[in-house]
Parts: structure tokens; sequence; C-alpha cells
């Protein structure tokens, strides 16, 4: 057993790293499907949508060949709505409601239909939106993610000059660093930021990180108003002997490195344990196996009626080839020469429910080992407590606090991962366009404090 | 088992199904295609003076996604030899015995034309004459097709021609591009004409190219109006083939109905409004011959579940119950009922009622999924709602009449009856 890089072939990693949901090749096969949608009023899709895309309008567009006001249409509430075609967990939202499903038919292929114009749009750089006149107010924005995009976009297209501070090196923050590279490609990110810096209005300055290159105090004085849209990143710790091992990464890391590296270049074990069931545990297991591994095992500590990703994605890993250890909570990590040999975990029972309604797991005393040489940690992210901190924003344990979209600060607005903890892409632009709403209403109204 | 055997003015076919005049009835090559594939007869495409086709010659209207709701044509009638044509028809005759074999005709327009023309075609052993006018386009403009046949008096006129030499059963075919055919119908039997075929295609455009700027089909730059049929006209045939079925003098002879003519279940209702054939062209032209089995096999079942042994049991059937507006029950009233169970939250009836109708449906906010339900003190009746619901039988018509009586409009208004109540 040993952590490998380059394990396939050039062609293997293309073959396995290809687009998991391909889009329409043609104009007819896009109609088939556009011609399906019923066009509901009122309709529970765009309910359930997050940022409130038309979801009826889009189709029915693209069935009359208006495909830049089909764009249009979802640009208008979704900035991010082309990535959002190819990351959003549809099953739960816009395709979960779609009425076809109480007629026991299969749902409008929403998302792929999205895919449509959205793609074109970015590919053949549509000008869909003007700015406004200049207003001559200036905004900060921290962090190049979807909230501060989206936010940035909205406020740009208001004649507001925005300024984003990111602390890498691209845009689009987990989109571009957190997201399988078979549902979204790391140039499609690249495609999709420029799209939308296409705008005008908006600079992005990279590779300036919050309290360590910019100070928050600063972008007060110098803004008119600030956006804090940084996201959370710290992947949370097992707290177990033997984390410190080789061989123990944690999966934002080890996505990040997949997307910023290339393929070859990621090493990955013989056998490898993957803790945590959200939706990152999926995308770190089904990447681990197409790299290259030959085993690879999600642990959760509970059953699959509380996991938190879709079934859909769940249905990914399994035909990836991934195992599922139910009810295992990892309890020890075994190593020899600081390398990582075994990881023994407590068998789990489902208890009472606790507050949230989650049946809470028990430890049964028994154990079980697996043989892995490689854990990939996936129980979630920690906000930047430390980060948050060190300023006076209030903060609930590093989640930022806010009533509507403003914190504590005047002036100082914020929205996202950084105050929900960790959502979805789609929720995080729609954070972002309120926050904009709330910063263009404060910019234009309100004197500075 | 129904029994689909027609006698039509003694042509007799072994089912109502004729091939209408048109492309597929052209040649040989595809009038035996289609007998081998169980068509019942055919009227063979207009023969007549001589005539030269223009490329392109077709062109369509989509809806919905589906292609060919509408089809439109600019050609002529046939531009094969006068001879080759008689000749082919003699061998399909000789070939398929049982089949019916009408001729259509359009002969240039002096009676000599028409008597050589007829005497020829006679001479094949067909069954039949279908005299066309109603082609819209290219032969109107040398007055002939829909030029006889809009001016009742000329078709009169032709009809006696035809008469005075004929000598198997007579077919005149009426066109559509009239505010009603029941005036050149009554001269074309007045004058001796044992039957009526209806609808001709009906003068159309049917689209503009956005690019080019030039209306479909374009022949080099230039459109001209062209020949509509296709699903799209079926309810304009219908109409005109009742009106026929109503007038006491056209009612005397049978009718070969034509207009869109696609399933069997369009087929039944050309039957029920008094069609005894019926003639199919665009629903061939679109997908072959083949569509014969279930043009035959759908008509069967049906009239099985009915209890029909021949067409003849329900020829006309509904013809009676087409009356008047004046004559309709005021005090019949329905109204919608939404089914909860089968409803799957669209809003399409809710968004039409209130944008068009009587704001009749009440809305009830759900994430994600509204309900909704009938305000019946609001609601005319309509259909509306029905007609556009995804779901099969989710929102039905229920009765609830106003009045026990029945009161039609001249007696509501005797009556002193409240007017503009809703």
């Amino acid at each position: 057993m040993a952590i490998l890089d380059h394990r396939l072939t050039d062609k293997e990693y293309a073959q396995n790293f290809s687009d998991i949901h391909p889009p329409f090749e043609t104009r007819d096969a896009a109609l088939v499907e556009a011609n399906r949608c019923l066009f509901c009023y009122d309709a529970p899709c765009t309910k359930s949508c997050p940022t409130g895309i038309n979801v009826p309008k889009f189709i029915k567009q693209i069935t009359t060949d208006n495909l830049k006001g089909s764009a249009y249409t979802i640009f208008q509430q979704n900035i991010m709505g082309g990535g959002c075609s190819k990351v959003c967990p549809v099953e739960k939202l816009c395709e979960g409601a779609c009425v076809y499903n109480l007629m026991e038919e299969k749902p409008i292929a929403i998302a792929k239909l999205q895919r449509y114009p959205t793609e074109k749009a970015i590919a053949e750089k549509w000008p869909l939106f003007t700015r406004k006149p200049s207003t001559g107010k200036k905004v900060a924005v921290v962090g190049a993610g979807p909230a501060g995009l989206s936010c940035a976009h909205l406020l740009s297209r208001e004649g507001i000059d925005v300024t984003i501070y990111e602390k890498e090196n691209k845009g689009g923050g987990l989109m571009t660093y957190g997201i399988a590279a078979y549902k979204v490609t790391p140039a499609f990110c690249e495609d999709e930021v420029g799209y939308i810096l296409s705008l005008g209005g908006i600079t992005i300055k990279y590779g300036m990180e919050l309290s360590r290159d910019i100070q928050l105090e600063q972008l007060r004085k110098n803004y008119d108003a600030v956006y804090l849209g940084f996201g959370v990143g710290l992947a949370r710790q097992l707290e177990i002997p033997g984390e410190e091992l080789q061989g123990v990464v944690d999966a934002i890391g080890f996505i990040y490195t997949i997307r910023a590296n290339g393929y070859p270049a990621v090493p990955v074990g013989d056998k490898v344990a993957v803790i945590g069931m959200g939706m990152t545990a999926i995308d770190a297991a089904t990447q681990a196996r197409r790299l290259g591994a030959k085993e690879v095992t999600l642990v959760y500590r509970r059953t699959q009626e509380e996991m938190p990703c879709t079934e859909t994605e769940l249905e990914i890993a399994r035909l990836d080839g991934c195992k599922v250890l139910w009810l295992a909570a990892p309890k020890e990590i075994l190593g020899e020469e600081g390398q990582v040999r075994q990881l023994v975990c407590s068998v789990m029972q489902l208890g009472i429910a606790d507050g949230s309604g989650r049946r809470y797991p028990v430890d049964t005393g028994e154990t079980v080992t697996l043989e892995v040489d490689m854990v990939i940690k996936a129980a979630g992210q920690m906000p930047y407590e430390a980060l948050v901190n060190a300023t006076s924003l209030t903060n609930d344990r590093g989640r930022l606090v806010i009533t509507g979209n403003t914190t504590n600060l005047p002036g100082v607005f914020a929205g996202g991962d950084c105050v929900n903890g960790g959502k979805e892409v789609v929720d995080a632009v729609q954070a972002g366009k309120d926050g904009g709403a709330a910063i263009l209403n404060y910019v234009m109204n309100n004197q500075r404090h | 088992m129904a029994n689909l055997e027609t006698d039509y003015l003694g042509i007799r076919s072994p089912n109502p199904f004729w091939l209408a005049s048109a492309p597929p009835t052209d040649k040989k090559i595809n009038v035996l295609r289609a007998f081998e594939a169980g068509w019942g007869g055919v009227v063979w495409k207009t023969l007549g003076s001589q005539v030269k086709n223009v490329s392109s010659r077709y062109s369509a209207v989509d809806f919905g996604g589906s292609r060919v709701m509408g089809f439109n044509n600019i050609e002529l009638i046939s531009d094969r030899p006068l001879e080759l044509n008689l000749r082919e028809i003699e061998e399909c005759i000789r070939l398929f015995p049982d089949r019916a074999m009408v001729v259509s005709l359009m002969a240039d327009n002096d009676r000599e034309s028409w008597h050589e023309l007829i005497r020829k075609v006679e001479a094949t052993g067909a069954h039949g004459l279908e005299l066309n006018f109603g082609c819209p386009h290219g032969m109107t403009e040398r007055g002939m097709g829909a030029a006889v046949g809009q001016d009742p008096e000329i078709a009169r006129l032709v009809v006696e021609w035809v008469m005075e030499i004929a000598t198997i059963p007579v077919i005149t075919k009426l066109t559509p591009n009239v505010h009603s055919v029941v005036p050149t119908g009554r001269a074309a039997v007045e004058a001796g004409s044992q039957g009526l075929s209806l609808i001709n295609t009906i003068q159309s455009v049917t689209g503009v190219d956005l690019d080019t700027f030039v209306p479909n089909p374009n022949v080099g730059g230039f459109s001209t109006f062209g020949a509509y049929c296709g699903p799209a006209v079926k309810p304009i045939a219908l109409k005109m083939l009742t009106t026929i079925a109503q007038d006491p003098i056209t009612q005397k002879v049978p009718v070969s109905g034509i207009g869109g003519i696609t399933t069997w279940k369009d087929a039944a209702e050309f039957l029920l409004l008094g069609a005894t054939t019926l003639q199919v062209c665009t629903a061939v032209m679109t997908h072959g011959f083949r569509i014969i089995e279930d043009l035959c096999e759908g008509l069967s079942n049906w009239m099985d579940e009915k209890g029909f042994q021949t067409t003849t049991d329900f020829i006309g059937r509904s013809v009676p119950t087409l009356t008047h507006w004046e004559d309709l029950d005021i005090n019949y009233h329905i109204v919608a009922s939404i089914d909860p169970e089968k409803c799957i939250h669209c809003g399409l009836c809710y968004i039409a009622c209130e944008d068009a109708s009587h704001q009749a449906i009440n809305i009830e906010q759900g994430q994600p999924y509204n309900n909704y339900s009938i305000k019946e003190e609001e609601c005319v009746g309509c259909n509306l709602c029905k007609l556009i619901c995804p779901v099969d039988s989710c929102i039905t018509m229920v009765e609830q009449r106003k009045g026990p009586d029945y009161v039609n409009w001249k007696e509501y208004q005797q009556r002193g009856l409240p007017l503009n109540d809703h």
C-alpha cells in the first residue's frame, strides 16, 4: 500500500474526469426537452431555486430560439447560473419540485437546459448587461467567491465601482477550488469569472487576504461600504489520535490540489477512507477513485436516512465503486513509520432525536478496523474563527452575525458561507444579491457614518 | 369485427380510406405501394392540361415542438404526360380490382376539352371522376381550379358539360376559399354531380423567413400564396362538411370528407358529420402509407365498442346535434371541479382563468406547491381550465342547471329574464 501520483494514463484521467452531465449536443435535443416543460404559473421550480430563476420563462425562451433572452433571464437572477447548472443539487431544488414528479414522470432536465444558453453566453461573451453611469460610489468586497462576485456584479450594474480582495490567485471561490472536476472544470470557472467581470467596473486584487494584506478598518475608511463574503475554509478536525500521520488530508485541500495542480500530480492511496457523507465527502471519494485508488470507503456515523448528501450524489459514489460504512465513527488512526495504516471506528447505533430532529449516534463500545493508507477528512468546514475574532465583528463561533445583511459595524455587510457556515453555491449567489441590494440602498440613500 | 367495406355511389372499397388527389397518387409506383399497404382507394392526381412545376414547392407550420401542424404546397396538377398517367391508372385497376380508382380532372375551360378528357379517362376503367374545382394556386390564374369553384354559375356550367358525357359517378370537389361552400355545392348537385368532396386546400402564407425576409416556400427569392392543409385545417373542414350535411339540396348526395385527417379519431369525426369516404394526404406525406393500419384498426375497434356493424350505422349521426346558437339551452350550466388528488399544482388553470376568463379559481399559496380550487359562484363553465390542464380528468365539468326547464334565447328574451348577470 502506498500513496502515489501518476497512477493512470492521460487518457484514463481524461475519461475519468469528463463531464458527468454532458450538455445537449444539438438544438433539436434541447428543444425536445424544452418543449416538455408545461410553463407552470408561480412555478414550483422557481420557488425552489434560492436565486428565484424564472425557470419556465428561460425554458420557453429556448423553445422560441430567444437564447439571448433565455441567458439574460437566468443571469438576471443568478450571475453564476452557468456554474450552478453544473453543480447545483437540483434533485432537491428545482428539478425536485418539478410538477412532473407528481405525475410519476421524469422531471424537466432544468439544469441541462440551463447550461444550454448560459454556456453559449459565456463562450461567445454575449454582452447581456450594461452598467449604469458611474455614481462615484466605491465598495470593497472581500472574497471573489459566488457571494462576492454576485454582490459585485449587482453593484457594478448600478454604477458602483467595486474592488474585490481575494486571497487566492483565481476568482470563483469554492466553485473554482472546492468542487469535483467532473462537475465543473477549472477552465470553465475561469471563463465564468471572466464573463462576470466583462461587465466592467469590478477590479479583483488577487493574493490579498483579510487581516494579513488588508485591514477591515482600512477598507471601511477607503470605501463607501464593505461586503464580506470570505466563506469558510478550514476543515473540521476529527480530534482523534493519529490525525497527524502522513496520509491524513482534508477534503477541501485534496479537491483544491486536484483543481490547482492537475490530475496526474495528485497523490492518492491504494485504500482510502473518506470521513463524512456531505457533498464534499462524495466529491472527494469519487475523485479519489477516479485518480486511481483501488478501494474507497465512505465512513459515516449515522445512516442513509440522516446523510447530508442527496441520493443522487450517493448514487454517483456507488457507481464509481465507493463503499459506504454506515454507523461508524472514527476513533483512532493507526500508523507505521508515520504513515497511515489503519482506521479504527466505533460502531454506533442511533439513539434519540436531538434538537434538529436527527437521531443522535451512540457508541456501542464495539469497534471496526479498516486497512487504509489514506484518510480524507470531509466532516464539515469550520469558519475562520481566529480571523473574525481579530476584528470587532459580532460572531457566533466564527460565523458572522448579521441583521438583514448588515454586520454590527456600520457600512459593513456580509453574506454567504462566512455567515451561514457553508451552503450551496446558489445560496451564496443569493446572499450576494441580497447584500448588494442592501449596500446599494445604503450608499445611495445614507450619508457615510 | 366491424365491417369497414364502403359503397360510395356504387364505387366499392374495402375500407373508407382513400388517398386524396395529390403527390402520393401521381404515379403507379406510389399507388401500388398504397394498395399493398391496405388503402381502400385512391383519387389519382389531377389530370388536365400540361403544366410545369417550380422548386421549391412545400412549406409547413410547426407548433409546440411538433413538426408540420399545417402543410402548404405550390405544386400544380400532374406534370406527367397524360397518356402515361392513363396507362398506369389502367394497370393499377387491373392489379387491384377491389380498390376504388377515382380520377381527378381539371380540363381547360371549354366543353370539348372536358369531354375529351373524360372519354380518355373512362376508357381506363376508372370507377369515378372527381372534378377539381378547388386548387387555389397556379391553375386559378388560367381560369381553372378554385376560379371555377368560387363561382357557382361557372361550376354549374362545367358540371353540366361533364354530365353530358360521363357514364361513371361524378364527384365535385369544393374549394374552401369562399364564404360558404354551399352555393357551389348546390350548383354542382343541381347540375347533376352525384357526389361532393371537401375541402380542398386553403390559400395561405405559412410564414416568413426571418433571415431572408422572404415567405415560405422560397422560389429564388420570391414566394406565392400556397395551398394549406394538414391537421390545422381539420376544424374548418368539419364545419364546412356540416354545412353540406345541413343543406336540403347538398345533403342528398354522399360526401367524401377531406381536410387534415390524420388518425382514426379524425376519421370517425368526419363520418359522424356526414362523410361516407375519407380522403387523406398530408398524414401520408409526413409518415407514409403505413398509417393505414392504425386508421383501419382504430376505427374498427371503436366501432366494435360502440356496437356499429358498418360505417353506415353512424354516418351523419352527429349532424343533428349541431344546432343554431339561439336554440341552445340557457339553463344548462356547468362548473369546473378540480380533483385535488390528481392536481399537480402547475397553476395553468389559475392563470388562464385569472387573466383570460372569470377569475373563478382560488389560489392558496404553498411552498413550493400552491393549491387551486374553483369558486363555483364565479365559474361560467367556459371549459378553458379543463382544456389546458395537463392531467387527464383532473378538471371535470359538473352540471349545475340554472333551472329545470329548457329555455332558449328567444324564449329567454320573451320571458324578460335577466341579462348581463355575470
